[in-house]
């Protein structure tokens, strides 16, 4: 039973194949006994998984069950969940146990899903390659000597690594798109205020938007239908209709409009992966689309926007963590500077501290104007692009990232390398539109990601597009070595 | 040359919404520690703040009340900085776009006349915690439940030149807030508190270096604070220093002022727009709705106090300045139908009463009905104005109405005539020597030596029986034996 998509799973749940216990204790004992190679998982928790599932399986008996009923999912250890450590991938906030549920965890529960851990992240969200999370880099399970990305790489290893059939993520500048093109999943990052933010631990607050990792795009329709909506204890999230996003799945794409921005696909761009993306549009072709060239002229802009604005954003958004309320306190302080001198600088990780000194300078007196402003001008350029590329085409396609999963340590050393990976990823939070990243070919025996970038509010196309793809090929049905 | 003081004043006012500027918990005052924050107000991590619309709405009446500009479009910014009771790290508050701009209000000085001070901006921003020092060695506690109650945080114009017209433009706040009933102005709770921008020039001259004298928290103190702070600054200058710009604090036991932090160690906020908050958009329609429902403002109300009542405007001024107080009077004058006895009875015994208890008329013991009720008694002369103290005591101590007590105390006035006129012949008959003297006394003398016998008739009546009668009688029977 394992190995299968959500929707697989629903079905076998619904037919009596397997009840939400059986399938809940396979996922843990393969999580128990695979992990170490991966460590994917922050916290399994296997005691309210096997008591959700129970219950689950009682909601079905009573003839009460939904769509996500007993299916088990992780969530990305960003998400505060009651009851249950709650880290960022952080020393900081290592001993943090939630006393409350973040909106996603309270609607994945309400819905009935089965939370089986909490995966690894880059610390606080930061980072491409979950190399900076206090409990170790998580790996990809197509190979171990690479990253699986960032900061969703727990999520998605977890579920290349067939421990979870799906997960929740967030993405800021690409930490759903990037992990899921490098181990091979569906990722979609929703317009920005369309899953609540609420408890959600925030990294830069008007980037951050929660989505669903998953194996299809169908899957991630299912979790949509779950996430999305309007939140009253998050101000930023969209009082807007959510429809049915597994409804239209199957809609054919004759005239669909595709957009291929030349800066997307420029000479930098690693030909084999140039190659797949042509190639991956030419299915579209001839599934019915259109492709025009388009140009977003300010995307180079978008890598030192996004690094003013979300380390600002980041540095007053840590403030919090002062070792007065909570997470972690530094031993035997000698006054209140010493406290907090010390619990930051020993909570606290390099990526994390690099990013606050970026973001305090930029908001500091005398500097704003110069950058975090300019930034917030640059911003609207970007948007501005996109606003008018999408008035002439339906959907926008390009590479996810500008490499398949690079290996371990590779990019430590540079961080602005690593910022570079993000390239693709980071215009989409800038302007607050909605992406996904399907699987569209291998490289050197790594997954290639192929981006779909669409229209605020326009997640229920973009699943369309991802769908039908995937009825089309069977990139998304490769699996790693093994399994 | 003759030194001018220049005075600006930043009020910070509580606003009377139940519950936080961005959460749910309550406001209320004097709670246990930290059992009024909620998971937002602890600012535990991904929590998200939601503006609380009571506020917005209070804070445009106060604009409006002011005459002010009101900000269509005004934004919460983070003031980010370092403080154990400040628990995200930063306040939220409003720096660029304050959702109320410029105003004024007019007060009345000594000489009668008035002047008008102007408001530069007033915005809202979330109150902090509070820092318990005393109660643990070597250690502080944190109290959380004031972190998120709503401020609004009223900037003047320097335009005040001495620590009277200060205190006055304070009052004046005061009371509009008061009346708005948007703060309760509790000073002693810190719901309205003050900070003190205060500098000396030689008149004319450019404005000097300034101090700010935070968080004053009574109109004493301000006056104290502002009038020290003024000599301070004279000497150093006098003997040739400088004035260094800094935060100081006043410490209300050795009535003076001290040094908190200098410019160079102030803080660099950081001043960003708060990411978590949309901008708080509103239209005409909007405002006026509220301009339309406005409560009558303190002056409006003082000069109807003059015109209506007859009051003097020292008075109509007293009883208009605090909206408690202005209620409970006009209550009271409804209910005994004079507003002169009235406002004596509130400005008097009442307020004496509420002083020397220490505690507020929106507390007091007795209640307007019940004032207004034992005002009427002594209108239709059931009892007399000493008696009415009595009552009052009683009424005070033991609750009841007036005429409860005075059936209970027996102390109804006696204005049966046979009854008077039998204890002023017993007066008479018992004090053979101060008759002899009256009868022998010129016509004109007799009307001030009257006042010994009235005062044993009403000794001997036990203080019941009704003066205006003792007197008509005494002086008839007195002057048939002359």
């Amino acid at each position: 039973m394992l190995n299968k998509t959500l929707a697989e799973l629903a079905k076998g749940l619904d037919q009596g194949e397997f009840s939400s216990v059986e399938l809940t204790q396979a996922y843990l004992e393969r999580i128990k006994r695979e992990d170490s190679k991966y460590n994917s998982f922050i916290t399994v928790t296997e005691e309210l998984a096997l008591t959700q599932a129970t219950a689950a399986d009682e909601t079905r008996a009573a003839g009460n069950a939904t769509s996500m009923t007993g299916l088990p999912i992780a969530h990305k250890d960003i998400f505060c969940t009651q009851g249950v450590r709650t880290s960022a991938g952080s020393k900081m906030l290592d001993n943090f146990v939630s006393p409350y549920d973040a909106t996603v965890i309270r609607q994945f529960n309400a819905a009935g899903a089965v939370t089986l851990g909490k995966t690894n992240m880059d610390e606080f969200a930061m980072g491409s390659s979950n190399e900076s999370s206090f409990y170790g880099p998580s790996r990809n399970p197509w190979n171990t000597d690479h990253v699986p990305g960032g900061s969703s790489g727990g999520s998605a290893a977890a579920i290349a690594a067939g421990l979870a059939p799906a997960a929740t993520g967030t993405d800021t500048g690409g930490s759903i798109r990037q992990p899921a093109a490098f181990c091979n999943l569906t990722g979609l990052k929703p317009t920005y205020g369309r899953v609540s933010r609420y408890g959600m631990i925030a990294y830069a607050s008007s980037l951050d938007q929660g989505g669903p990792m998953a194996q299809t795009a169908e899957d991630a329709a299912m979790m949509m239908n779950v996430m999305a909506g309007l939140d009253p204890l998050d101000s930023t999230s969209a009082d807007r209709q959510v429809p049915d996003y597994t409804a239209k799945l199957d809609a054919p794409l004759t005239g669909l409009k595709i957009g291929l921005p030349k800066e997307f696909l420029s000479a930098n761009l690693n030909p084999e992966m140039a190659t797949l993306i042509h190639a991956a549009v030419k299915e579209y072709e001839a599934l019915g689309a259109t492709v025009t060239e388009v140009s977003l002229p300010n995307t180079a802009l978008s890598v030192p926007a996004y690094y003013i604005i979300a380390p600002a954003e980041a540095s007053s958004n840590l403030s919090r963590f002062d070792g007065v309320r909570y997470g972690y306190r530094c031993e035997d302080p000698k006054n209140l500077e010493d406290m907090y001198k010390r619990t930051r600088g020993e909570g606290f990780g390099t990526e994390v501290k690099r990013r606050i000194m970026v973001g305090t300078y930029a908001l500091s007196e005398g500097f704003y104007d110069a950058y975090y402003k300019k930034a917030q001008q640059i911003r609207r350029l970007i948007q501005e692009d996109f606003v008018r590329v999408l008035s002439e085409v339906d959907v926008i396609m390009g590479p996810t990232t500008p490499t398949p999963a690079f290996k371990l340590g590779e990019k430590t050393s540079d961080p602005v390398e690593m910022y570079m990976e993000d390239i693709f990823t980071l215009s989409l939070n800038l302007a607050g539109l909605p992406g996904m990243s399907i699987p569209c070919g291998m490289n050197n025996g790594l997954p290639v990601g192929l981006q779909i970038i669409g229209n605020y509010f326009a997640e229920e196309k973009l699943l369309n597009v991802a769908h039908k793809f995937q009825q089309a090929t069977d990139w998304h049905t490769l699996k790693p070595a093994g399994l | 040359m003759e030194w001018e003081t220049v005075i600006g004043l930043e009020i910070h006012a509580q606003l009377a919404t139940n519950t936080k500027i961005f959460s749910g918990a309550s406001t209320a005052f004097g709670a246990e520690p930290n059992t009024q924050a909620c998971a937002v107000d602890l600012a535990l991590p991904g929590t998200l703040p939601v503006f609380n619309e009571s506020a917005l709405r209070m804070a445009v009446m106060f604009g409006t009340a002011i005459d002010a500009e009101i900000g269509k479009v005004s934004v919460f910014d983070r003031k980010n900085y370092f403080y154990p009771d400040l628990p995200k790290g930063y306040q939220t508050s409003q720096l660029f776009y304050p959702i109320v701009g410029e105003g004024h209000i007019d007060i009345e000085l000594e000489d009668g006349t008035t002047k008008r001070i102007g408001v530069t901006r007033a915005h809202l921003e979330e109150d902090a915690g509070k820092s318990l020092h005393e109660e643990f060695t070597s250690q502080t506690g944190i109290d959380l439940n004031r972190a998120g109650t709503p401020l609004l945080e009223i900037v003047s114009e320097p335009d005040m030149r001495s620590a009277e017209e200060a205190v006055a433009y304070v009052k004046k706040i005061h009371a509009l807030v008061t009346n708005l009933g948007i703060c309760d102005g509790n000073m002693a709770e810190g719901s309205f508190r003050c900070d003190c921008n205060v500098s000396v020039r030689y008149k004319g001259e450019e404005l000097g270096n300034r101090t700010e004298t935070k968080n004053i928290n009574s109109f004493r103190f301000i006056e104290k604070a502002i009038k020290g702070e003024v000599i301070r600054q004279i000497d150093i200058l006098e003997d040739g220093g400088r004035i260094t710009q800094e935060t100081r604090l006043y410490d209300a036991d050795k009535d003076e002022t001290r040094s908190m932090r200098s410019k160079e160690e102030a803080n660099d906020y950081r001043y960003f727009p708060c990411p978590d908050l949309l901008p708080i958009v509103i239209d005409d329609e909007y405002i006026d709705t509220i301009r339309k429902a406005l409560p009558e403002l303190p002056d409006v109300r003082r000069s109807r106090f003059v015109d209506t009542y007859q009051l003097s405007a020292y008075d109509a001024g007293v009883l208009s300045s605090y909206k408690p107080l202005s209620d409970f009077f006009e209550t009271v004058t409804t209910v005994s139908a004079d507003a002169k006895l009235s406002a004596n009875w509130v400005m008097g015994e009442l307020s004496k009463h509420l002083n020397q208890h220490d505690t507020d008329i929106k507390n007091s013991p007795v209640s307007a009905l019940q004032l207004g009720g034992l005002l009427q008694r002594i209108k239709d002369n059931t009892i007399s104005g000493n008696i009415a103290k009595k009552v009052f005591e009683a009424m005070w101590n033991e609750g009841g109405s007036a005429d409860e007590i005075i059936e209970a105390k027996g102390l109804k006035q006696v204005t049966d005539t046979g009854a008077i006129e039998k204890i002023v012949d017993e007066v008479i008959a018992n004090n053979q020597k101060q008759v002899d003297q009256y009868t022998a006394a010129e016509p004109d003398k007799r009307g001030k030596m009257i006042g010994f016998f009235m005062g044993q008739v009403m000794k001997a009546s036990g203080g019941k029986a009704n003066p205006g009668q003792v007197q008509g009688l005494m002086k008839q029977k007195l002057d048939a034996l002359c």
